[in-house]
């Protein structure tokens, strides 16, 4: 016969552990959502900063806008901005924009470029050979330069669209990210 | 020998003893009576609802015309940032577990609640959390201003301030946990025999259910804060895209907690609203069995719903679909509710006490908010109503005539009980209608701003918007100055007046253990359980 003082003890001694998981679940998210963008490929990170072997196989008939756009979201440390504000392009065909950055303090800095494409949708089906996104920029003080990207709009994009946008944020690289 | 005797006959007359309060300071610091931690949860939230109501009209004032005219736009985002996070964990919250602390052991006829010490605990956490957090009104760079939802990487530039918010988080949520866990054991061990848990009142129902989210939800915003601190402290990139990481999971993460978080302000308003429209319909409840199924269908729906908070970021159709579906699905649980509130008033023999009034004020307005959630459920349609006032005047109608009228409910219905003393109901039902009318002259016109078009958290507006804003003010004005009448009306009370019977409302005969208790009830009640038939 257990006393209602041990219940209670038993029960809020559960209810703890119960409270511990919930905040571990609350980290386990984080890995969870990666998995999550892993499988369906929607604002798949890894993809995006990655090379990819694509075969040219361009389509004749079809034409895809793709737009350009930069964000320095530290005020006053970098210029970055694209040579050309969008471009019309063929699916299956390789192109090539530019993007010019420069740095605006007077030491070494190791930068590195996050991309986004938008629509989430279309992001499995921009491919990228070469791109200034796939390494970390080495920049000497007051250093500006143009970067590359080479990509190819995948054929396979639902026809539904016919506008993508590959953003670009430029970022001071973390310490760990600089050291390498 | 005698003299030992009278020693030990001393300290047991001292372990008798216990039967009146201790005197002073003492009685409230080292509180351990549920009674007196109710009361002290309750004007705590008090405190904080004129703290909250004060930065509201801050805002308001702000609006009253468009342009910058009173404070700048650094500090109204401070308002309207502080104003949300003092309301939800300083007035809603707390107030809440201020009615289960007194009510819980009350009505399933417990002598107090399972954890006293603990109770005391997660009580005087409250008031550190609170100066803390109100502190960072006098810290260089202000108080936070980047939304109560702390989005990063805007949050991360609120400077002195954000470590004093995120501990302040911390403490509210570890609070919140402890109130929680204490509500489950005392409703899971303490029932008289004889209270099954399909016997007890629906107050009681909602509050085990709450409870249960609080401990499911609350370490999950503390995670999320824990997260954002060691971004900006120890170098991690959560949700740092420069070092992989990803500010939208941010949001994934504060929902997750944030849309149980809605329910938990809500479902005991729903408690309280499920007792006294009996009481004064003089009908049992109607669907008692069907009402609880409802609440833990709505419980367990909100955690399946949380993306309807982000819309706009980017989501993939079918998430998109899924997440407006599952969200307009807790209109069924919703409507299940409204249903049978409605029911028990059918052929019922209905008087408008003042308790009773704000129930039905309660049902109306809240079920108007449940209807904008609806509209803002809809995903093309919520592409233009994300951000603007029509979210605003959505919120504010379930939280307002829905939770805070709850609470009112609760507090005209259960205040004689408490105190002994009848309230003035001339000045009550006045405190009632002045609430009504401004509430609606208050939010209402939100409504047709934000489908016009004007963004939330701004301190500035185009023009076109300067009607209706004025409106809203001159609405905001009246309600919060009605408030201090709901003030006086409680202090008036707790010094003296009519005499209250057992039953308060004798023509009402309300059903439950707590009106077997003499009003005031006995500082230590039920300490030989009722039984219960």
């Amino acid at each position: 016969m257990t006393t209602i003082r041990q219940q209670n003890r038993k029960l809020t001694r559960n209810l703890w552990i119960f409270a511990a998981g919930s905040f571990a679940f609350g980290f386990a998210l984080v890995p969870l959502y990666r998995v999550l963008c892993d499988v369906t490929g929607y604002g798949d990170r890894t993809k995006l900063a990655k090379a990819a072997e694509v075969i040219e196989a361009p389509v004749e008939n079809r034409e895809v806008t793709v737009e350009f756009v930069s964000a320095a979201p530290t005020y006053g440390e970098w210029e970055f901005r694209p040579e050309a504000g969008s471009l019309k392009v063929q699916p299956g065909r390789l192109y090539e924009a530019k993007f010019h950055a420069k740095n605006l303090r007077s030491k070494e800095v190791t930068a590195l470029a996050v991309p986004s494409v938008a629509p989430l949708q279309a992001t499995q089906y921009f491919h990228k050979t070469e791109c200034f996104c796939f390494t970390p920029q080495h920049f000497g003080g007051d250093e500006e330069r143009d970067m590359t990207v080479r990509f190819i709009v995948d054929p396979k994009l639902p026809t539904n669209i016919d506008r993508v946008t590959l953003a670009y944020s430029m970022y001071d690289a973390p310490a760990k990210v600089a050291a390498n | 020998m005698a003299h030992t005797h009278e020693a030990a006959h001393h300290a047991d007359d001292h372990s008798h003893d216990h039967h009146g309060p201790e005197k002073g300071w003492r009685r409230w610091v080292y509180a351990t009576n549920h009674k007196d931690i109710g009361t002290m949860y309750l004007v705590f939230s008090l405190i904080m609802f004129f703290v909250g109501g004060t930065m509201a009209l801050v805002i308001r004032a702000e609006l009253f015309q468009p342009g910058l005219q009173l404070v700048d736009p650094m500090f109204f985002n401070s308002m309207t940032t502080m104003h949300a996070l003092v309301m939800i964990f300083g007035a809603v919250m707390p107030a809440f577990v201020g009615l289960a602390n007194w009510m819980v052991p009350l009505q399933i006829g417990a002598p107090d609640m399972a954890l006293p010490r603990m109770n005391n605990f997660s009580f005087w956490i409250m008031p550190f959390a609170f100066t803390l957090l109100l502190s960072t009104l006098f810290v260089p760079g202000g108080a936070p201003a980047g939304g109560w939802t702390m989005y990063p990487p805007l949050v991360l530039q609120n400077g002195t301030s954000f470590p004093m918010l995120i501990f302040a988080v911390h403490l509210m949520g570890a609070s919140s946990i402890m109130g929680a866990i204490n509500v489950v054991v005392t409703i899971m061990n303490m029932r008289a025999p004889g209270m099954s848990l399909l016997k007890m009142p629906l107050f009681v129902w909602s509050w085990l259910i709450t409870a249960y989210l609080l401990v499911a939800v609350m370490p999950v915003l503390a995670g999320a804060v824990t997260m954002l601190l060691t971004d900006h402290y120890f170098g991690t990139t959560f949700f740092e895209a420069a070092g992989g990481g990803d500010p939208v999971m941010f949001q994934h993460i504060f929902w997750f907690f944030g849309h149980p978080e809605v329910y938990i302000m809500i479902l005991p308003a729903f408690g309280v609203v499920s007792e006294i429209i009996p009481t004064f319909s003089r009908k049992p409840l109607f669907g008692y069995d069907a009402m609880v199924y409802a609440t833990a269908s709505i419980a367990f729906l909100s955690f399946i719903v949380w993306a309807h908070h982000m819309f706009t970021v980017g989501m993939p159709l079918a998430g998109q679909l899924f997440f407006m579906l599952a969200t307009m699905l807790i209109a069924v649980p919703t409507g299940v509710k409204v249903f049978n509130w409605t029911a028990t008033m059918f052929k019922g023999s209905i008087s408008f006490e003042p308790p009773m009034l704000f129930a039905l004020s309660f049902l109306f307005l809240f079920t108007i908010g449940g209807f904008s959630g609806l509209m803002l459920a809809i995903v093309p349609a919520d592409f233009q109503y994300h951000d603007t006032y029509f979210v605003v005047a959505h919120f504010h109608y379930v939280l307002v005539p829905g939770a805070i009228f709850g609470i009112m409910a609760a507090v005209y219905y259960w205040l004689p009980k408490w105190t002994g003393h009848m309230y003035n109901n001339k000045l009550a039902t006045w405190h009632f209608w002045l609430s009504t009318i401004f509430v609606n002259v208050l939010f209402f016109p939100q409504h047709f701003l934000g489908l016009a078009g004007m963004p939330r958290r701004i301190p500035d507006y185009s023009t076109q918007f300067a009607d209706w804003n004025m409106v809203s003010s001159i609405g905001a004005f009246g309600f919060g100055l009605s408030q201090l009448l709901f003030a006086y009306i409680v202090w008036q009370t707790a010094r003296g007046g009519v005499k209250a019977s057992a039953k308060v409302w004798d023509t009402a005969t309300p059903h439950g253990l707590e009106w077997t208790l003499s009003s005031p009830p006995p500082y230590h009640s039920f300490e030989v359980a009722p039984e219960v038939k």
